[in-house]
């Protein structure tokens, strides 16, 4: 189906706001801040069984036997299940690795790698049950490291593997045999050989990047149920109900008609929510035992059984022209997955260097498998983790022809009608106007603190769109609802409420958004890739145009005029002109209360695949000092300027880029996992893996540029990723200007910092 | 699984004779930020808790020849807020000031923190250096032990299964002495110490180290008073070269190990960045008290 505001969004630069770029309280912060929320956790169905799940050991092992006998007749113990309990597909296939990381198969790929569930009347009872169910493995050498998986006398996982896009001539990858790595991916343009040999300065570093952990507050936790009929309900944490509901029914073979998926409150997400981990389990255990059956992870299973981002390592070698234009980059990079592929890896060749308009580039990538739990999406998914170098190699290149840092990436910066690598031609973008407020802004002025060190970074994020199924209902008391397919990750129900108030001319007070179960809309995209306020702006605001025409159709007919007599205006129907004749103007409410004796229900619902997100661009300025007798690295000052089209609710997009550099900030000094020698990891919870407290990070300085989207509305761009894409490099950067060597390997920690030091101290 | 029995007697007889009975793993319970963490995360599965919080005499603060007596069970807010002690003791607090957040040590106390036997617990070094004597009270009576012969391995102390410790007597302070302590973690606060560095000590009208103790933290299978350490301190002005003899003695009894929360390098050589820093402050604060 045409979607005419696919076309034609109405944007105009000049329009009037009331409601847009105000800040109005979130109609669901209330709930909040009280604690009355309800998170699925709150869930409590009568009958309902605790379910736990018995996980693997070890790192690498195959299931010879589990006998779940012991465990079946303790009392109190209503369901037990296995890879018995769930369809065979092959492996090496999607479904067929989605089912295996649920619950293991042939073998366990990791430690914390679900073999077994139980559901029982209490919590004691199933924790205990887990002890009576037997497994016998065999346990294989296992690998970690991405680039010990590559190498050739490396354990494998998969004996069946192959390279995808694997290539004569480089030795890294092989077709004949099994590998770790699961695809060698290229992409480039132009000829980097001729962009090198036209270079003044080349500089070229290799880095590394460790995994780190989403961190959502809210561990996952799931309620299932199964009826006679065989149909299924779930509660659960997702910003992907209609994904998780059509995943289900491929790994259950159910029909996605036969299960219904409700999101709850959502206590954090930030990519890591796009994957089901207990849900299936729970829904096997519920058919089985016919009781409701909850799976509620503690913060040890969340570490240890969820997915982290990818670790990398990179090379990434940039030339250019004493004048600062430059002429060629190149970079290999790996990807570090977990047992089976999915770390989303082409991003990064895709995105490492958009921002800047360059001639030849060549990136070669590839994705190899671990013994790890599977990773999972995370803000701007492996792009911030190679931006860590890129960035890097652009400061020491400014430095070294003696140009401003953000003057340097100005000469390159790409310009609207830029074309990118991956063959997208840019419309109005935002990069230029971002470095020029960075430039500009105080704290780029500011003379750098004494005995600190100042580093700036860029980054840039897609932005998407997608598939967004909503509807909008006029009451008959003229307030409305709008019933959203996506799920609200970050405050998201605000913002859309306040376009349709703008659209409707009604206060945001008379909107409410409600979260849809998967039976009630159709299909909805993942919520993910800053795609969901620009996307439900586009489909809520169409919404609001088609009740608009409605009513004025309506008031028409109520006036007896022909349709073109009525004009709408700060939500009021109106007589078009004094021709049409003398009528008392109509509110939404007069109209919605008349449904009786006109044409019913005023309803309007949008299915669209929407196009036309707008990239997004940041640039972020740090100051961070060093303590050289113990590596500690203080963040003293942060400003992150990026461009948002425009700021629906500023304070909510404020929250956005503080809370990516605070991730950032974590990944950059402390985050780690500590695996032992047996694979295990050793600090799964948030006393030894460490992310950031309060008072780690000062109060985070933001500037929102505004250089609107006219594909949208409103004109605005997602802003969810771009925010973390700079920090890591920003902040090596930074360390490397106070202690005058900058780190190439993540985390910046204090025993990783003084180690730095100390050589340099050895070297001098 | 056995079944949990609390407790929660009402005097120190009766505490010490529910422990003396118990058949399986008992668990003294104060403010519980230790072993409810244990227990939830299945580190320790007791048959009987009995919680302390209900006898008058292990909760208190008060004057006692010139010095303290803190029950051991008293919280760190209740520590931190007792203006006296916290003037008297300033290393002390500062040790009990990084326990957790200000929820924990609303219910965290010394005794718990000494008795949970953590080589990382961070007013256990103060208390080392400050010569405070712990009560302990057993069904053969009471004993009163020095507190760095408590802690004997992690999570292991010397009191035997049915012994109790009731409070701390901190000793009578002369004028210009000073205590101090510091810790290294990667975060600011919520962390676990990567070490931790107590030094107490008192000097002369002329400003001459009589006295010092230093103890320090998380570098070994307990805290350690660092008697060598000490000694490099008395007789000097605590100046730069003492200070240097001192942190010698300070790394050289650290005897850490490779853990997530850090390297032995790293550890070994904080440690004495720590440490003169911490003389320095102790130094500071002994000048000023006259």
């Amino acid at each position: 189906m045409a979607h005419d505001i696919l076309d034609n969004s109405g944007f105009s630069a000049d329009r009037k706001l009331k409601i847009v770029g105000t800040n109005p309280i979130k109609h669901d912060g209330w709930d909040k801040v009280t604690g009355a929320a309800k998170f699925s956790s709150d869930i409590v169905l009568p009958g309902m069984l605790v379910g736990k799940v018995l996980r693997s050991p070890h790192a690498h092992a195959v299931i010879k036997s589990i006998d779940t006998s012991a465990a079946e007749k303790l009392s109190g113990v209503k369901a037990v299940v296995t890879r018995a309990d769930f369809p065979e597909i092959k492996e090496g296939t999607p479904y067929g690795d989605m089912t295996r990381m649920v619950i293991a198969r042939e073998k366990v790929y990791h430690e914390g790698h679900p073999v077994a569930a139980v559901a029982a009347t209490s919590e004691s009872i199933a924790k205990r049950a887990l002890k009576l169910i037997k497994v016998e493995y065999e346990v294989l050498p296992h690998v970690i490291d991405p680039v010990e998986a590559m190498k050739p006398d490396a354990p494998v996982l998969h004996a069946y593997m192959r390279t995808k896009g694997a290539k004569p001539g480089d030795a890294k990858v092989w077709a004949d045999k099994a590998s770790n790595v699961v695809e060698r991916y290229e992409l480039g343009v132009g000829d980097v050989a001729k962009g090198f040999a036209e270079a003044e300065f080349v500089v070229e570093h290799v880095y590394d990047t460790k995994p780190m952990h989403q961190g959502y507050i809210e561990p996952q936790s799931c309620v299932a149920t199964a009826s006679e009929e065989g149909e299924v309900e779930l509660w659960c944490c997702t910003q992907a109900p209609f994904v998780y509901r059509d995943r289900l029914s491929e790994i259950l073979k159910m029909d996605s008609s036969k299960i219904k998926v409700q999101q709850s409150e959502l206590g954090g997400g930030f990519g890591g929510k796009t994957a089901f981990y207990a849900e299936p389990i729970a829904i096997q255990l519920a058919r089985k035992a016919r009781r409701p059956v909850k799976i509620t992870f503690t913060r040890s299973e969340v570490f240890r059984g969820t997915g982290p981002v990818s670790g990398t390592q990179s090379r990434i070698k940039i030339g250019c022209r004493k004048d600062g234009t430059i002429t060629a980059a190149e970079a290999e990079l790996v990807f570090q997955t977990g047992p089976y592929s999915g770390s989303a890896f082409t991003n990064a060749p895709q995105a490492m260097f958009t921002r800047y308009d360059l001639p030849n580039v060549k990136t070669v990538s590839y994705e190899v498998v671990s013994n790890r739990p599977k990773v999972a999406s995370f803000r701007a998914p492996c792009v911030p983790q190679v931006v860590f170098g890129v960035e890097d190699v652009m400061s020491e290149l400014a430095t070294k022809i003696g140009m401003d840092q953000i003057e340097f990436r100005l000469k390159n910066a790409m310009a609207d009608g830029a074309t990118t690598i991956y063959a997208e031609k840019f419309g109005k973008i935002g990069f230029i106007e971002t470095l020029e407020a960075a430039k500009n802004c105080e704290h780029y002025k500011s003379p750098v603190p004494k005995g600190c060190g100042r580093g700036i970074s860029t980054g840039f994020w897609f932005n998407r769109g997608g598939e967004t199924s909503s509807s909008l209902q006029v009451a008959p008391d003229g307030s409305v609802t709008i019933t959203l397919g996506t799920a609200d990750v970050a405050g998201s129900r605000i913002s859309i409420s306040m376009m349709v108030a703008e659209e409707l001319g009604i206060p945001v007070d008379k909107v409410r958004a409600v979260l849809a179960d998967t039976h009630q809309l159709g299909f909805n995209r993942v919520t993910a890739g800053s795609r969901t306020t620009f996307s439900q702006g586009v489909v809520l605001v169409d919404c609001s145009r088609k009740v608009i025409k409605e009513m004025a159709g309506r008031a028409a007919r109520i006036w007896k005029v022909p349709e073109e007599g009525v004009m709408f205006e700060d939500g009021m129907f109106r007589p078009a002109s004094t021709n049409v004749g003398e009528f008392k103007p109509l509110s939404i409410a007069d109209i919605a209360k008349q449904t009786t004796n006109t044409e019913g229900a005023i309803a309007a619902r949008s299915d669209m695949n929407v196009t036309g997100a707008g990239p997004g661009f940041g640039c972020h300025i740090v100051d961070v000092k060093v303590d050289e007798e113990t590596g500690f690295t203080e963040i003293v000052r942060y400003t992150v300027v990026e461009d948002a089209g425009k700021a629906i609710h500023p304070l909510q997009v404020e929250g956005q880029f503080q809370g990516g550099a605070v991730q950032g900030i974590g990944w950059a000094l402390n985050e780690e996992y500590i695996f032992g020698t047996d694979g295990k990891m050793q600090n799964p919870g948030f006393l030894d893996y460490r992310m950031p407290v309060a008072s780690d990070v000062p109060n985070i300085d933001t500037i929102i540029v505004e250089v609107p989207n006219p594909k949208h509305p409103y004109g605005l761009r997602g802003v969810g990723e771009v925010p973390v894409v700079p920090t890591m490099a920003a902040i090596a950067n930074a360390i490397g200007n106070c202690i005058g060597i900058r780190p190439r390997s993540l985390p910046m920690s204090p025993p990783r910092l003084l180690k730095l030091l100390k050589e340099k101290k050895g070297k001098a | 699984m056995s079944e949990l029995r609390y407790e929660a007697p009402e005097s120190v007889s009766a505490a010490v004779a529910l422990l003396a009975g118990a058949k399986g793993m008992a668990r003294v319970l104060a403010g519980g930020t230790d072993v409810i963490v244990q227990m939830e995360t299945e580190l320790i599965e007791p048959e009987l808790i009995v919680d302390i919080k209900k006898i008058p005499e292990v909760r208190g603060i008060s004057a006692e020849n010139g010095g303290f007596r803190v029950g051991a069970a008293a919280t760190g807010m209740q520590i931190c807020d007792h203006k006296e002690f916290a003037r008297t003791w300033p290393g002390v607090i500062e040790g009990v000031k990084l326990i957790g957040s200000i929820q924990v040590k609303g219910r965290a106390s010394m005794g718990g923190n000494l008795c949970n036997a953590s080589p990382g617990a961070d007013s256990v070094p103060p208390m080392f250096t400050a010569g405070a004597i712990a009560r302990v009270v057993g069904p053969k009576g009471v004993r009163e032990v020095p507190v760095e012969q408590i802690p004997t391995a992690p999570g292991k102390t010397s009191l035997a299964k049915d012994e109790i410790v009731t409070s701390f007597f901190f000793p009578a302070r002369p004028k210009r002495s000073g205590d101090a302590y510091q810790r290294f973690t990667p975060r600011t606060e919520m962390d676990i110490a990567v070490t931790g560095v107590a030094i107490n000590l008192s000097l002369d009208d002329k400003g001459v180290c009589t006295a010092a103790r230093v103890a320090i933290g998380a570098v070994a299978p307990t805290a350690l008073l660092v008697k060598d350490a000490g000694a490099a301190l008395v007789g000097t002005k605590v100046d730069d070269a003492a200070i240097e003899k001192m942190v010698a003695a300070a790394r050289a009894a650290c005897k850490p190990i490779d853990d997530k929360r850090g390297t032995k390098e790293f550890r070994i050589e904080v440690t004495g960045v720590l440490a003169k820093r911490v003389a320095k402050a102790a130094l500071e604060r002994a000048l000023a008290n006259k």
